[in-house]
């Protein structure tokens, strides 16, 4: 991504707290299926990215939750859940 | 085993307005929030419209922690090399009752909660639901944090993605095409700069949306809204077209991008960004509405599909209230009749026909097969664009005669495809 390092200082801004398991897990074999690539473009946060295989890879810490992947990607390739509660992403303003 | 008249899952503006109603009415709610406060997880763009919404909150809105009241609307369309903007300012924007307002949620939905508290509603913030529980076909409560909860009635107000109603089996995942993404930086700047910039009275706001370059031509546009202190400056952009659609640029990029064209980057100067968000929106329309409701359960807000884009104004929060407030009065007359079944919930529906929401709906059903037109998005802001340049142009030498210049622009199959759009707009 062409802006990573201002995406990266402006998610440094938002309160997250953190959850014991990630809740959002790309589902076992459609690491290289073509819905995931979506999530590339689409997240606001700019957490899936793709390997030199092809392969999409997801990190969790700055989701947003937001919503974009499970509906870009579908829950066939993402295995989708809010984080538990309590955890994740507390809007100071929203 | 612990049993509530109500069950609300999800503390936003619909799951509050329920709450507030139902607890005012002496019924025995309880509201599960999955943040550490209503609020936590909500984020809008966002100005809320309260004249619709006054007589549902009797003696509420008037106190509420609401940003800057909108007096002067803007609208830019935005070409690559130039963009034409008007301003709309009416003095009736100033007298009571306002019509519009911009709000932050964090700040709005907590204080919303506290008064919803005050009225006799139990919150449970920190708390996820995981699934429904069914008894004989109906909807008898929810799993939260492992521990069965049961009620006579759950409000799905969980939001656009309702993960309930889909537990519930009411509906099924969202699909690309009736969904964007809003993203969002909330910008520090102080009150005075604020209405300097702006042109504004002490304390009063403007809003501001783009359309064109603000989304490389894809369905969507920008927006701008005043708060007391800070902006809240953002983008929207439908999923469809943001990972199918040329040019194949990043989310975030969109607002990067958006926050240095020279319509907005003199806005925001020295302005300190203080807090990043996005949020999926419901763009269905009509169509994007979901059932309604099921045996022993309603779904009321962003969760229903309760928003609607007519360009000018983009509205969802004052249906999610009205909604709130419909699902509670269809469970104060369910809970006279001792009936929660899906027949007698139905009346929601038939409170939501009555109102201003679902004719809403029903009066713009083709505004999204309209407003996805994608020369909305490119190809008018770069004409409109080309035609005044050529206007306001001062060439060396001598300027060529109006008409004749204005003529190059207006050919047939231009004016053709102009009339087309102009017969669909009508069924707006």
């Amino acid at each position: 991504m062409s802006q990573d390092g201002t995406l990266k200082a402006k998610l440094g801004l938002d309160v997250f707290k953190p959850a014991r398991e990630p809740h959002i897990l790309i589902r076992p074999g459609m690491e290289r299926d073509p819905r995931l690539k979506k999530a590339v473009l689409a997240c606001p946060a700019g957490l899936y990215s793709e390997d030199g295989n092809g392969a999409v890879t997801l990190s969790i810490d700055g989701c947003l939750e937001c919503g974009t992947c499970r509906i870009a990607c579908g829950t066939e390739v993402l295995d989708w859940n809010y984080p538990e509660g309590g955890t994740g992403v507390q809007f100071r303003f929203g | 085993m612990e049993k509530f008249e109500v069950i609300i899952v999800g503390g936003g503006l619909s799951g509050l307005s329920a709450a507030w109603t139902l607890a005012k009415s002496g019924v025995e709610v309880v509201l599960l929030e999955r943040g550490d406060y209503p609020g936590a997880k909500n984020v809008t763009g966002g100005r809320l419209y309260t004249r619709p919404i006054l007589e549902y909150f009797p003696g509420l809105l008037e106190k509420a922690p609401l940003e800057r009241p909108i007096v002067r609307e803007g609208a830019t369309l935005m070409a690559g090399e130039r963009h034409i903007t008007f301003h709309y300012g009416d003095l009736e924007y100033s007298r009571d009752p306002r019509p519009s307002f911009s709000i932050l949620r964090s700040r709005f939905d907590r204080w919303f909660a506290e008064e919803a508290e005050n009225a006799g509603a139990m919150i449970l913030p920190k708390t996820r639901v995981d699934d429904v529980i069914r008894e004989g076909g109906r909807i008898a409560g929810v799993v939260a944090g492992g521990d069965p909860l049961h009620a006579d009635v759950v409000v799905a107000c969980d939001g656009v993605l309702s993960l309930l109603s889909e537990k519930a089996g009411l509906r099924g995942p969202g699909g690309s095409r009736d969904h964007a993404v809003g993203i969002k930086e909330v910008i520090s700047l102080p009150p005075e700069k604020i209405e300097d910039r702006f042109n504004l009275e002490k304390g009063a706001g403007a809003a501001h949306l783009f359309v064109g370059e603000a989304t490389r031509g894809k369905f969507g546009g920008g927006f701008l809204y005043t708060n007391r202190e800070s902006l809240s400056l953002g983008v929207v952009v439908g999923i469809r077209d943001l990972v199918e659609k040329e040019p194949a640029l990043a989310a975030p990029d969109f607002l990067d991008d958006f926050k240095k064209r020279p319509e907005i980057a003199p806005l925001v100067r020295d302005g300190e960004t203080v807090e990043y968000s996005a949020h999926v929106i419901p763009e269905g329309g009509h169509g994007g509405i979901g059932p309604l409701c099921g045996d022993g359960i309603l779904v009321a807000g962003d969760a229903a599909g309760f928003a609607l884009n007519l360009g000018l104004t983009v509205r969802g929060m004052e249906y999610a209230m009205a909604s709130g407030v419909f699902a509670a009065k269809t469970i104060l007359d369910a809970r006279a009749a001792g009936n929660y079944s899906r027949e007698r919930l139905s009346r929601y529906e038939t409170l939501l026909k009555g109102s201003f929401v679902l004719q809403d709906f029903e009066s713009f059903r083709e505004a999204p097969r309209i407003l996805e037109n994608p020369r909305f998005f490119r190809h008018y802001p770069e004409w409109l664009g080309a035609m005044f340049h050529d206007l306001y142009d001062v060439p060396a030498g001598p300027k060529k005669r109006l008409f004749p210049t204005l003529r190059k622009h207006l050919s047939f199959p231009e004016l053709l495809a102009l009339l087309g759009d102009l017969k669909k707009a009508r069924k707006l």
